[in-house]
């Protein structure tokens, strides 16, 4: 037992009145490399910045519990402290600067200095940098990856899985490391590299450091780690030996959570079956950070499909590059009839309408008040809400203030008028505002993203019916993109799960849990048969 | 009581009631150091009037996003050069001044246009880059005038090259707007015609605001995400409003000139941008929100305490040179503290 270096112990945080951790407890041995799984906001990032004394958290009430240290109780409060612990993490961003070189990099804000003439008289900022020795100090670090980049090249130009290595070369360069975190070090790597990074890891875990390795592609932590810890809503759901489990258990464990069914099963409610009103053909979004990479995926006419995915993977992208508000590339059909990409008015003519994840910064003008924000779109659109006046086309103010209003009644939209200005709206407010807008449209295909995000439950409860009501009693195709499993499963005819930009594959709702983790790390076949 | 009082100060907001209090101030400080109050009354009317317009010319820049448009030189030189036109043809009174309007116009259009492309280039800088366009193009302009092909001897210089620095407007077109159905009531000349054009103005801006292309355009001020999500040409609709603010920088300088009686050329139309600035800014609008009633009410405001402040500092003041210093003091103190202020309320 001696070999525990790190150990949590009932770990909670608050943010507000939302619990964010509960009581999370597990310890890490020397040398191994642990992995941490969870889906996003499962309370990793949390867990990951109270390790490092980050002020967020210490700005916000600081956490429960203690964190043990080679057994002895340490009180990390700033991110300096759990550097002098020898605590060091490795960013998902590469924070590098391009025009340095290797070395100047890894050594950077460290740099090893010697004197000179100047710095004698005016103090230590003006010693010179030994680069020498600098050098030197890099290429061992560089050598315990077994990483052959030369340590003089400059950063900028060298491929992106070399990048991690030098932000992991930067981190085992400080002496005293000994606890080492990657923070979802391989999302943004091609197979290979991460590859490379596994076997760096075992590497560095076999000098004696130990590793928590945060990811999301099952078939990683059963090639590299010791011990999973697996994190739902902030609480620890299990802490297991790798190998005494498998992926598909693993999987399991990520997402299973109860679902509400909203919509009971209804009979002949047979959507595959009925035409196909859009078609993605190699379909492709430059949407940083959400990059679809090419889709192929038929929508029905009449279906609510839901798009899934884990953040950052692409599944916002696709709403958003039909919209046009990204570049897209690829053959799009809409009943037939291709559909011009990039432009977000060949779009909305063609009567899809958009209800943006970003509420505040694409769905609504802040400034400006609630009757206008709902009718503004359909007057620019389908000239609807203008009367002639003379030569001038007008706002028909009447007519937007009535439409507000009953828009206000259908949604339950609290304000204080039609006239209050969104920016004073509650979210969950702000996001009936957002509807309303898009159902004045009166659209064929209905897209909306992240509908519920940070809205109450009683909010969210409505947002959900309305789409099910619009579906089924307007025939409206819906296709709604959530990070939200649970609710995909609750009110879609199909869930397409998306995973680094490709189609995973299109799930039933009442597919297992099992298969829903498997896809949303990017697998679809189940090792857990063949064993 | 307490309370909507103070909602009611607020909403005003202080650095409006801080000026407010200044002008009245000085209002009454111009009655107890005897001087002709009504006569103060009457021209704060009169450079309401003229000024109007080219506050006016601020309203679509802010709205549409591009923020507040210092780049009017470029207006106010178009307007100049459909003047001239209108006395090289030699036409008087308001068929004058109408041709006058009329030949800026295309040229408003023109520079409006190329003006918005380049603003369109330099998204988030617009006001520092407008000021410099500004600075620029009127120097430029400096070389232009001295080689502009008018043959009229009102606009050139009696001997040598180029045209004159001040072009009076006795003999055509002079104060048309500010005689037309002129009154006097309790000793104050109300300049109706100029009032009347100005609010008219005001109205057709309006009426625009209230267009689908003016919708649009505040859409896209308020969120340019938003409005391209809403299928709005969002460079277009920046393009539209710096046409139409450089169109009523040319209509504003042509309402100014008729009323002051003369043309400036050269460097004049340099700070024409700032005085426009500072008014809208005092009258309650911020960079990225604009109303009609702003400008109203900021440009009397401004021109008022521009106006009773040099006579009121003359009798404090007496030496000369002082009452200028102060006056320059005032003027570009208001400005400064109307951009520091933009914020103010709502």
């Amino acid at each position: 037992m001696n070999n525990i270096m790190l150990e949590l112990k009932e770990i909670s945080k608050l943010y507000g009145e939302n619990q964010v951790l509960n009581k999370v407890s597990f310890s890490v041995e020397k040398g191994e490399i642990l992995c941490l799984l969870g889906e996003n906001g499962a309370g990793k990032s949390t867990l990951m910045n109270i390790l490092f004394g980050m002020p967020v958290i210490h700005s916000t009430g600081g956490y429960a519990g203690e964190i043990l240290l080679d057994g002895q109780v340490v009180n990390i409060n700033t991110p300096e402290k759990a550097m002098e612990l020898g605590i060091g993490m490795v960013h998902q961003e590469f924070m590098l600067i391009p025009g340095f070189t290797v070395a100047e990099n890894i050594k950077l804000n460290r740099e090893v200095t010697k004197g000179n003439p100047i710095s004698q008289v005016f103090g230590k900022d003006y010693r010179t940098l030994d680069y020498k020795t600098m050098n030197r100090d890099a290429r061992e670090a560089l050598d315990k990856l077994e990483i052959g980049i030369d340590e003089y090249a400059k950063v900028e130009g060298l491929p992106v899985g070399y990048m991690q290595f030098i932000e992991i070369a930067r981190e085992i360069d400080k002496k005293n490391i000994r606890l080492l975190v990657f923070d979802e070090p391989t999302a943004v790597l091609t197979e290979s590299e991460a590859d490379n990074l596994i076997k760096a890891m075992k590497h560095l875990a076999a000098q004696g450091i130990a590793i928590i390795f945060i990811t999301h592609r099952l078939d990683e932590v059963t090639a590299c780690s010791q011990h999973v810890v697996i994190l739902r809503d902030g609480g620890l759901v299990a802490a297991k030996k790798t190998s005494d489990t498998n992926t598909v258990e693993l999987a399991e464990l990520m997402v299973g959570r109860k679902i509400e069914k909203l919509v009971q099963n209804e009979e002949n409610r047979n959507v595959e079956k009925s035409e196909t009103i859009i078609s993605m053909k190699n379909f492709k979004v430059g949407m940083p950070g959400e990059m679809v990479k090419g889709i192929d995926l038929d929508i029905k006419r009449g279906e609510i499909i839901g798009i899934g995915g884990l953040a950052g993977q692409g599944k916002i992208g696709v709403a958003n590059g039909l919209m046009g508000l990204f570049p897209a590339s690829g053959e799009v059909t809409l009943n037939g009839e291709p559909l011009v990409l990039n432009a977000p008015m060949a779009s909305l003519k063609k009567k899809l309408a958009f209800v943006s994840e970003d509420r505040k910064g694409v769905g609504l003008l802040l400034d400006e008040p609630i009757d206008l924000n709902i009718a503004i779109t359909a007057m620019q659109v389908k000239d609807d809400f203008l009367k002639k006046v003379v030569f001038f086309n007008q706002i028909d103010e009447a007519k937007v203030k009535r439409h507000a209003e009953e828009m206000v009644k259908l949604f339950d939209i609290r304000c204080t008028g039609t006239e209050q200005k969104t920016r004073r709206l509650s979210g969950g407010n702000q996001q009936k505002v957002c509807l309303a807008r898009a159902i004045t449209l009166e659209p064929e295909v209905l897209l909306v993203s992240e509908p519920t995000r940070g809205i109450d439950i009683g909010a969210k409860k409505l947002v959900l019916d309305t789409l099910i009501e619009l579906n089924r009693k307007k025939n409206m195709t819906i296709i709604m993109t959530s990070s939200e499993l649970a609710e995909l499963r609750s009110i879609c005819d199909r869930i397409a799960i998306v995973s680094e930009g490709k189609l995973v594959g299109v799930l039933k709702p009442d597919d297992s849990d099992a298969k829903y983790g498997l896809y949303m790390s990017g697998k679809t076949d189940m090792p857990g048969e063949v064993l | 009581m307490k309370d909507k009082i103070m909602h009611g100060l607020k909403s005003i907001g202080i650095p409006r009631l801080t000026i407010i209090t200044l002008l009245i101030v000085i209002y009454i400080a111009a009655y107890v150091l005897k001087l002709d109050v009504a006569q103060l009354f009457s021209d704060n009317l009169v450079r309401m009037g003229m000024n109007g317009v080219l506050v006016l010319a601020m309203v679509p820049g802010i709205l549409a996003g591009t923020g507040l448009n210092f780049g009017l030189p470029l207006g106010v030189i178009c307007g100049i050069i459909g003047g001239l036109i209108s006395i090289e043809l030699n036409l008087t009174g308001l068929f004058g001044f109408v041709v006058a309007i009329v030949a800026s116009i295309p040229l408003s259009i023109l520079t409006g246009y190329y003006y918005g492309k380049l603003l369109n280039r330099v998204k988030g800088s617009e006001m520092m880059v407008g000021t410099y366009v500004g600075f620029s193009v009127v120097s430029l302009m400096c070389i232009a005038w001295l080689v502009m092909p008018f043959k009229s001897d009102a606009i050139r210089w009696p001997i040598g090259e180029g045209l004159r620095t001040t072009i009076a407007l006795t003999d055509y077109y002079d104060k048309v707007l500010n005689d037309f159905m002129k009154f006097r009531v309790a000793g104050i000349d109300v300049p109706t015609g100029l009032l009347l054009f100005f609010f008219f103005m005001c109205f057709i801006v309006f009426l625009f605001l209230k267009s689908k292309t003016g919708l649009a355009m505040i859409a896209t001020g308020s969120n340019n995400k938003f409005a391209k999500a809403s299928g709005i040409n969002v460079d277009k609709s920046r393009m539209i409003a710096t046409v139409v603010s450089t169109i009523l920088g040319a209509i504003g300088i042509l309402v100014y000139a008729q009323s002051y009686g003369f043309f400036q050329l050269y460097t004049a139309p340099l700070m024409m941008g700032f005085a426009a600035v500072a008014a809208i800014l005092l009258g309650g609008a911020s960079a990225h929100n604009a109303k009609i009633f702003h400008v109203i009410f900021g440009v009397f405001i401004f021109q008022g305490l521009l106006l009773a402040a040099l006579p009121v500092a003359n009798v404090i003041f007496p030496q000369g040179n002082l009452s200028e210093i102060m006056r320059v003091v005032v003027q570009y103190g208001i400005i400064l503290y109307a951009l520091t202020k933009a914020g103010g309320g709502q």
